[in-house]
């Protein structure tokens, strides 16, 4: 090709005709759009003149299936061929806006900013190609990576108008497709990742590979705060590969040549630790100290009407106590980090969930400005919230680069993804609700115990209820036993749906109605809501009876902007475990990108919700995590899989996320289950504690 | 140091490692054959699971002293273009999500229908017991029935 040979400087000057790439930022229309070196966008999309597609994402992919649905949007209002879009994962940078995959909202967030990329790209190529032919933009119009003039047949190829493109101011406001003119939105396209992750070639964090690397494993403190007083690496040292044994923050890092000798080396470490304040933990004192705190007047979190006078009023008063554990999030891919540090650079590869933090704490441990750190974002063997916040083991890897001078890789063991992680909270729930002479719910009152954290991980999704109660009041208290916590999928509704949605089912007995009738009754005025509960009940026959043996339990939830009913359906076993036969799921997540990808979601939250319910507990012995693998923090498995039957509500509202919203409704839709078959209410998970 | 010649996806590899060093590790970090992937160390979730002598095998606590002449599969030779019928079935359902255990399924799976090439539901819970966190068992199922069906 002719521009092959021309200098940088060249081409840019001729970027206004052939050659030129047309590169179009979300945020920052009017910026310099002649190249992608001149341009800071948000995140962005490029068209090469041989007609190709590249479309950056700036969020994880850790499953939930951002890089194919982010791209998507963007292809749709570009009218780009999809068959020619590459996606591109994007490094940490603030161009990108926020990169925290958290929350269930990289779809939601870039809903607008997305489609108004791809729409102005289109536009310009829609003028760009009126201006070759001289003709007015409105007699032409783009599809499938061609704009095409009706009236005279002829076409242009996306390719061929990058030049003129370019040259064109980007407009702010270019009309958005309507939900009738969607091609790719709505419809099952495959994901990009599929083929790479049945082959092996998609690349984890643990699959990074730097010329010159080391592996590493760190000894952690066994109690959480715990520091090293001193440790003998004479024994590590011998291992057989291990090449050093070095101090950093957190510990103590045995280095080697591959990651078996790093772990051999840290089993033959001697560290003598300064257990600190939290060795007098234990789960059951934690207990303990929770129902004391109770007793605490604690802070209001919300409160309307006068909870105290409805529930002396009232003709029926329901209480209940509910315990929720300490959950890991147990990530098929261990934690790990991949860093160099050379020549006041840095330059790291992990799977996470926030680049950006980690390019951050990277540049505060190294003095480094943030622009001297690339972060690459790997695949991410499960996320769950793990992999958002704490920046516990890219600190590893970064002090360890800095101190080797050579790449290095962190690995964590499973049993140190188990016993050094961080941990959804464990809270103590004591409620009280009052039921009027026709059963209806008047008085609600909630105090929940838990340790330190935001009110998203604690008190969310018992803040509010999706029911209308005139008096109603959450109380929270705080006591903190030092075990460190973090979002786990879900974040508070993880724990508070399963709170909520069981005491809504006791109040439905208490009162004597059908659970799913007198949940019907409370949400009458919202048809969202309305429509999901009758559907996943219509599905679930939940008007005839079930089966011989088989019982039925439901819940119904909000997460966001996205509305979940679900219905189980169980038996219970000899060993007192009820076997969870099928779940209908209706969910309206409203405008569906992927209906394949909203289906994987629900049964995904499905089984992540029930693998907890079912077995989910960290104990607490003496400041340690008992728990250290597969063994005794147990899995669902194939052989335990319910069928999921997944009805997605349509609606054309906005999306809602999808990455979470099924997940709260499976632990109290299980439990209510039992108790239709039992009487027994499981007012403690895990429910293999009751078996 | 020992020296143990493997017979890896057909090719002869010869490695100089410790005998009691997981073949997990041999093929991940010796061989940088980084398909195989860690998850817990214990032969608790299948992430790790290679073919030896044809058996589906958790390679995390399979010395390489014990592989002998027995030879080696892993996801890298499962299919020289990834299109053994198991990947494609699992491309058909859209199995993967995070994807990460992906690779030991498609191996427990390519062995079982090796084995019994029309597999029940039940031999099917028995023989894939691989850990998936992003619980795709539904998929999995129906890809091993699909696989089974070409």
């Amino acid at each position: 090709m002719a521009h092959a040979t021309q200098t940088r400087r060249e081409f840019l000057q001729t970027s206004a005709t052939i050659g030129a790439s047309l590169v179009i930022g979300f945020h920052l229309p009017a910026a310099g759009r002649r190249s992608a070196a001149s341009f800071k966008p948000n995140a962005w999309l490029e068209i090469q003149p041989d007609g190709a597609v590249t479309i950056w994402t700036g969020r994880s992919e850790m499953g939930q299936g951002v890089r194919t649905a982010m791209p998507m949007i963007v292809a749709e209002e570009l009218e780009a061929d999809w068959q020619t879009v590459r996606v591109v994962q994007a490094d940490a940078n603030p161009a990108y806006g926020d990169q925290m995959t958290v929350g269930s909202r990289s779809v939601q967030s870039g809903w607008e900013p997305l489609r108004r990329a791809g729409a102005a790209a289109r536009e310009m190529l829609i003028a760009a190609a009126a201006l070759t032919w001289d003709l007015p933009g409105a007699e032409c119009r783009a599809e499938k990576g061609v704009v095409r003039h009706a009236a005279s047949g002829r076409t242009l190829g996306y390719g061929t108008l990058t030049g003129r493109a370019a040259t064109l101011p980007v407009p702010a406001n270019p009309p958005l497709k309507s939900p009738a003119e969607y091609r790719l939105l709505g419809t099952r396209v495959p994901r990009v990742d599929t083929a790479a992750k049945v082959t092996g070639r998609a690349q984890f964090g643990l699959d990074v590979r730097v010329p010159g690397m080391v592996f590493a494993a760190v000894a952690r403190s066994p109690v959480f705060g715990g520091r090293v007083t001193s440790f003998d690496g004479a024994a590590a040292r011998a291992v057989p590969g291990v090449s050093g044994v070095e101090q950093i923050s957190r510990g103590v890092a045995v280095v080697a040549e591959n990651t078996w000798a790093a772990f051999q080396g840290k089993r033959a470490l001697r560290v003598q630790w300064d257990e600190g304040a939290n060795a007098r933990w234990s789960s059951d004192g934690i207990r303990e100290a929770f129902v004391s705190a109770a007793a605490r007047p604690g802070d209001p979190v919300r409160a309307t009407g006068d909870v105290d006078a409805a529930l002396r009023g009232a003709d029926r008063t329901v209480e209940a106590v509910y315990d929720a554990p300490y959950l890991a999030h147990a990530c098929m891919e261990p934690m790990n980090c991949t860093a160099q540090v050379t020549g006041g650079k840095a330059e790291i590869w992990a799977p996470t969930q926030n680049p950006q933090g980690i390019q951050r704490e990277a540049a505060r441990i190294l003095g480094f400005a943030p622009d001297a750190v690339t972060v690459h974002v790997t695949y991410t063997g499960g996320g769950f919230g793990r992999r958002g916040g704490p920046m516990d083991y890219p600190t590893e890897a970064i002090e360890l680069a800095q101190k080797l001078g050579k790449p290095v890789q962190v690995v964590w063991t499973r049993a140190d993804d188990i016993q050094n992680g961080v941990f959804r909270p464990a809270t103590y729930n004591v409620l009280r609700g009052g039921l009027d002479p026709n059963g209806r719910p008047v008085a609600w009152s909630h105090t929940l115990v838990g340790p330190n954290g935001p009110s998203f991980m604690i008190t969310r999704g018992a803040d509010e209820l999706i029911y209308s109660v005139p008096n109603f009041r959450l109380t929270r208290v705080t006591e903190d036993p030092g075990i460190p916590v973090a979002p786990w999928r879900g974040v508070g509704p993880s724990q508070n749906g399963w709170i909520v949605e069981s005491f809504v089912d006791e109040l439905a007995h208490a009162a004597g109605k059908d659970p799913y009738v007198f949940r019907r009754e409370l949400v009458a005025a919202q048809p969202r809501l309305l429509a999901v509960l009758d559907r996943a009940a219509e599905r679930a026959g939940w008007r005839s009876p079930a089966a011989t043996g088989r019982h039925r339990g439901i819940a119904l939830w909000q997460f966001g902007d996205t509305y979940v009913a679900e219905v189980a359906e169980i038996e219970m076993q000899p060993d007192g475990l009820p076997r969870v036969h099928r779940v209908v799921c209706a969910i309206d997540c409203g405008t569906v990108i992927n209906p394949d990808t909203v289906e994987a979601q629900c049964q995904s939250n499905i089984v992540y919700g029930l693998t907890a319910a079912l077995y989910g507990e960290i104990a607490i012995d003496r400041g340690r995590v008992v728990q250290s693998n597969f063994n005794d923090y147990p899995m669902l498995r194939l052989a335990q899989m319910p069928e999921v039957e997944v009805i997605i509500v349509k609606s054309d509202a906005a999306p809602g996320g999808i990455g979470e919203a099924a997940l709260p409704a499976i632990a109290p839709a299980v439990c209510n289950a039992l108790f239709t078959a039992t009487g027994k209410r499981i007012r403690r998970l895990p429910i293999a504690h009751a078996g | 140091m020992p020296e143990f010649t493997l017979s890896v996806n057909g090719r002869a590899r010869t490695v100089n490692v410790p005998g009691d060093m997981p073949l997990l590790w041999v093929l991940r970090d010796t061989l940088g054959l980084t398909g195989t992937k860690f998850g817990c160390g214990s032969a608790l979730c299948g992430a790790c699971t290679v073919h030896l002598g044809g058996e589906a095998t958790r390679s995390c606590v399979t010395p390489v002293a014990r592989v002998g002449t027995r030879p080696i599969t892993t996801i890298e030779g499962l299919s020289p273009d990834g299109s053994h019928p198991v990947q494609r079935a699992w491309i058909a359902e859209e199995v993967p999500q995070c994807g990460y255990c992906q690779v030991g399924q498609v191996m427990t799976a390519a062995a079982l229908l090796a084995r019994h090439p029309h597999p029940a539901d039940a031999d099917i819970d028995a023989a894939m017991t691989n850990i998936c966190r992003c619980g795709t068992y539904q998929r999995i199922r129906r890809a091993v029935h699909r696989a089974a069906e070409v």
